[in-house]
């Protein structure tokens, strides 16, 4: 189902091409689907208020020097004097330090702040990498078919049965751990669910007449797969991308939080979590799992219902249920 | 008209196609083992066009028009036979050789809605041919598509409009808009009315018309509606099972009628006068089309045909002038229908097992 169809149902002018003159052809301006989709997603509040929370996490993270500057605190330093209470226990939240300190009188604020730039960093790269796989995986599969499409197809479903988390631990340990081998990860497991979204949507819109009438201009390969067919299978890609946001955000705080991610004392949220999940201190000092936590679930959440928002508006006439 | 010889002197040939067959392989379900049944979609389709005529191509769903119109347009590999356009034969050409005579060749869509990529604006979607062949870029090729939007009725303010926001009518004038972007010389119109209102296809059959007296059009018009190929062609072939049953001269075609098949379709054209419709007998075939993978032997139309006698079960016939037809006008059967003869009164001297019989009346016959 594309937006072409449901546009389609939208009043259209009388039949005749010259009863709506020069005035009229200005008031009637050309609706693009993508208009279309971007007023319905504007009068969706909740996605409205989520897309708000997101600008403020993307903020946060652009600004993280600024939370350094305010309290000057840097992320990794270490204030075993200031941040810590006599018997070594982290401090709660108070003037100097506004969330508290982790176990080794760390500024959590500060370490949030920073984390949030590695999380969307690897959100937006490894998910950017993942549909580009994806896509042209998909597209080459669903456009050329025959052998081609066997042998992506085949790759596909390979990919599909491979169990991540094993596989991302045992390449984290072979190659060396960091955030390039996460991002390659994760991007290495994403694209074939976008490939296989991707090829069916091909599948059937190459048999479209308007395909076939830009073979019959001798128009190339390429031509159709960029200009005839993305367009058409962009919207779901499109819904795909911000829903795959927040799974790559916690599939890195995944690998972090479990050792192989980001390596401390870089600040990332999983690895905070990770941190204060082996501390004993969390039982006196909850703001040390709390505030990494509730940072991770809004961010999923506000990604996540957004891309709901994304989808209706998208494709309207699909019933909203939670996935 | 002669299949084979020299082009005549009232035309010149712009479009052969000689012996034309495209066969689909039936999609078998075992995974390693190939297919060995075909869907004889067209199957041995001889033609000629001659520049500035129209030649109309009828028949019933399934009996290979729209195959054959994407045969010559070489949107389908053609199985054997040879497809010639001004001389040249164009059947084994690259998609890059063939690039620059698509300029020549363009083709109109039956449906308005999907033909047109409803994601992109008229004037990108009519541009498109320019922008194919390298032709004109931004401004120029702006305005060129501009002056295509007026000639074929459509409001060049539309430009920046999507196919959603027009009618279909005006959407099938897109399409022949886009189809006449380059200047073509054939244009093959595959049942380019089908889809529209009838009020619509009188405006698009007079645009066509129109733009073939001015632009000096070649067209093949696929149709399935007697009346509006009667009305746009000067010649017609009458397709059954992928093949030729008859060609000729519309007049000559539609006033003597040889194969039994066309007396047929033509009974079954809606007459406009209750009083001459009244009198008038339809011919009922009895049955569906055969399947197109197991084709009949002899006559493919045997098994349906009220006149068919032994020789139909055996021979296939020859495409020639019957009776005392014009050598232009030639068709398939053995026992061609005489003027003014009554074949819905014929009974078929074939045995029964050859025959396609209506269910239940196997036992009374």
């Amino acid at each position: 189902m594309t937006v072409g169809d449901i546009v389609s149902a939208t009043p259209v002018s009388e039949e005749g091409p010259l009863n709506v003159g020069p005035e009229g052809a200005k008031k009637i301006e050309g609706r693009s689907p993508w208009r279309l989709a971007f007023e319905r997603l504007r009068r969706d509040k909740a996605a409205l208020i989520s897309m708000i929370v997101i600008v403020l996490i993307v903020v946060v993270a652009i600004i993280a020097p600024v939370f350094k500057h305010l309290t000057g605190h840097p992320p990794n330093q270490q204030y075993f004097d200031t941040g810590l209470t006599p018997d070594g226990l982290p401090r709660g939240p108070t003037g100097t330090f506004v969330l508290g300190t982790d176990d080794l009188g760390r500024d959590i604020l500060v370490r949030l702040a920073y984390g949030a730039r590695i999380s969307l960093l690897v959100g937006v790269v490894a998910t950017f990498l993942t549909v580009a796989i994806g896509t042209l995986v998909g597209l080459a599969a669903g456009y050329f078919g025959k052998i081609v499409d066997t042998v992506l197809a085949r790759l596909i479903d390979v990919m599909l049965s491979i169990p991540f988390l094993l596989f991302a631990i045992s390449l984290a340990s072979v190659f060396q751990t960091g955030l390039k081998i996460v991002i390659i990860v994760l991007a290495i497991f994403g694209w074939s669910s976008v490939a296989r979204i991707v090829r069916g949507q091909v599948l059937s819109i190459r048999e479209r007449e308007y395909v076939e009438a830009a073979r019959s201009m001798g128009a190339g390969s390429w031509r159709i797969m960029l200009i005839d067919i993305l367009p058409n299978v962009i919207a779901p890609i499109i819904v795909y991308t911000t829903l795959l946001i927040p799974v790559s955000i916690v599939g890195e705080a995944t690998l972090s939080f479990l050792g192989v991610g980001v390596q401390p004392p870089t600040a990332d949220w999983g690895q905070m979590i990770a941190d204060a999940q082996t501390s004993n201190a969390v039982e006196h000092a909850w703001w040390f799992l709390v505030f990494p936590s509730v940072a991770l679930l809004i961010t999923t959440l506000a990604f996540n219902i957004f891309g709901d928002g994304v989808r209706d508006a998208f494709d309207p006439r699909s019933d909203r249920v939670f996935r | 008209m002669s299949v084979d010889g020299a082009a005549q002197s009232d035309g010149e040939v712009l479009l052969r196609v000689t012996d034309v067959k495209k066969h689909f392989p039936v999609q078998s379900a075992a995974f390693f083992r190939r297919s060995h049944d075909f869907v004889h979609a067209v199957d041995g389709v001889s033609l000629e066009l001659r520049r500035g005529e129209t030649l109309g191509l009828v028949g019933e769903t399934g009996c290979g028009k729209s195959t054959l119109a994407r045969c010559i347009m070489r949107l389908y590999d053609i199985t054997d036979g040879t497809v010639e356009f001004e001389g040249r034969d164009i059947t084994k050409l690259s998609t890059r050789s063939m690039r620059p005579i698509r300029r020549d060749m363009q083709m109109i869509f039956q449906d308005p809605y999907g033909s047109l990529n409803p994601r992109r604006r008229v004037g990108s979607i009519i541009g498109d041919p320019f922008a194919i062949h390298g032709l004109a870029d931004g401004k120029s090729r702006k305005s060129k598509v501009q002056e295509v939007m007026e000639l074929v009725g459509l409001n060049p303010e539309h430009y920046n409009r999507f196919p959603a926001e027009f009618s279909g009518g005006q959407r099938q004038r897109i399409g022949v808009a886009r189809a006449l972007a380059l200047r073509p010389k054939l244009i093959v119109c595959d049942e380019p009315v089908s889809a529209l209102d009838v009020s619509i296809q009188a405006q698009i059959i007079n645009l066509l018309s129109d733009l073939q007296e001015e632009l000096d059009l070649t067209y093949i018009f696929i149709a399935h509606d007697l009346s509006v190929v009667r009305h746009v062609s000067d010649r017609v072939a009458v397709m059954y099972l992928g093949k030729v049953a008859e060609l000729g001269e519309v007049e000559s075609v539609y006033g003597h009628a040889r194969h039994p098949y066309t007396s047929a379709l033509l009974s079954a054209v809606p007459l406009p006068d209750p009083e001459r419709a009244k009198e008038r007998e339809r011919i009922i075939l009895v049955g569906d089309v055969p399947s197109p993978v197991a084709p009949p032997s002899g006559c493919r139309f045997h098994p349906r045909c009220p006149k068919a006698k032994d020789l139909c079960v055996h021979e296939d016939p020859a495409l020639v002038p019957r009776l005392d037809d014009p050598p232009g006008h030639v068709a398939a059967c053995h026992f061609p229908v005489a003027d003014g003869e009554n074949i819905a009164d014929s009974t078929p001297e074939i045995g029964i097992e050859e025959r396609i019989v209506e269910e239940g009346l196997v036992g009374n016959v």
